[in-house]
């Protein structure tokens, strides 16, 4: 099947962008010095690659191959729902090794910080 | 076109998985590890998918749609287990 010079230039476009995020994010974790600096790097940049790749793909597989599908559009949204709670868990993580509660303000509220307390108990939760 | 677009994402996220498995080497702290793991999994999710287009067929959707989810599981229960002792409390 014959393909046009744009379709083509679009979907390389794409996969062109893909490629310089990726690499930039998985640059960036040696590049920077500190933990949570280097938590900036792949979170951002890489989901933003992989999301690129996935409308390179779906572009390919419409225009090219002539059937249109909506298993990118759910990676693509797994992808962008998960980033964010990875690097909470990692950066949690490496405050509960790090990070001394003293360091912390105040939380304003009944109960500490939850990587240093235990979660607090309900009293009306049935045993 | 495509062929030479797909050869250089190609390049640009295996490079990226080297430079990943070099601070998993390197990285002084767990959080670091966990991190280029978790990163590692995105990068394998691109290059299934660019293996996908390259070989012009729409099986590897699932592959990658499945190790995305193994990846995030497995990377909050590494944070889990780190964090609290535990994965399930």
């Amino acid at each position: 099947m014959e393909t046009s010079i744009i379709i083509e230039g679009v979907i390389a476009f794409f996969l062109v962008i893909a490629g310089i995020f990726g690499i930039v994010g998985s640059f960036g974790m040696i590049k920077l010095t500190e933990t949570m600096q280097r938590l900036h790097a792949p979170t951002k940049a890489t989901t933003l690659g992989v999301g690129g790749v996935l409308i390179a793909s779906m572009l390919y597989f419409f225009l090219v191959k002539g059937d249109f599908s909506f298993h990118e559009l759910m990676i693509t949204l797994f992808l962008f729902l998960t980033a964010p709670i990875s690097a909470h868990f990692i950066a949690k993580t490496y405050m509960q090794a790090n990070t001394r509660p003293t360091d912390l303000p105040e939380t304003g509220g009944d109960y500490g910080w939850s990587i240093y307390d235990d979660p607090p108990v309900r009293s009306d939760t049935p045993e | 076109m495509i062929t030479m677009a797909l050869t250089f994402a190609f390049a640009c996220f295996g490079l990226g998985l080297v430079l990943n498995l070099w601070r998993i080497a390197t990285g002084p702290d767990s959080a670091d590890r966990i991190l280029a793991l978790d990163t590692m999994v995105i990068n394998i999710i691109a290059l299934l998918i660019l293996y996908g287009i390259w070989q012009g067929t729409a099986v590897y959707y699932e592959a990658s749609m499945l190790v995305a989810m193994v990846g995030f599981v497995s990377t909050v229960a590494y944070c889990r287990f780190v964090l609290r002792g535990d994965i399930i409390e």
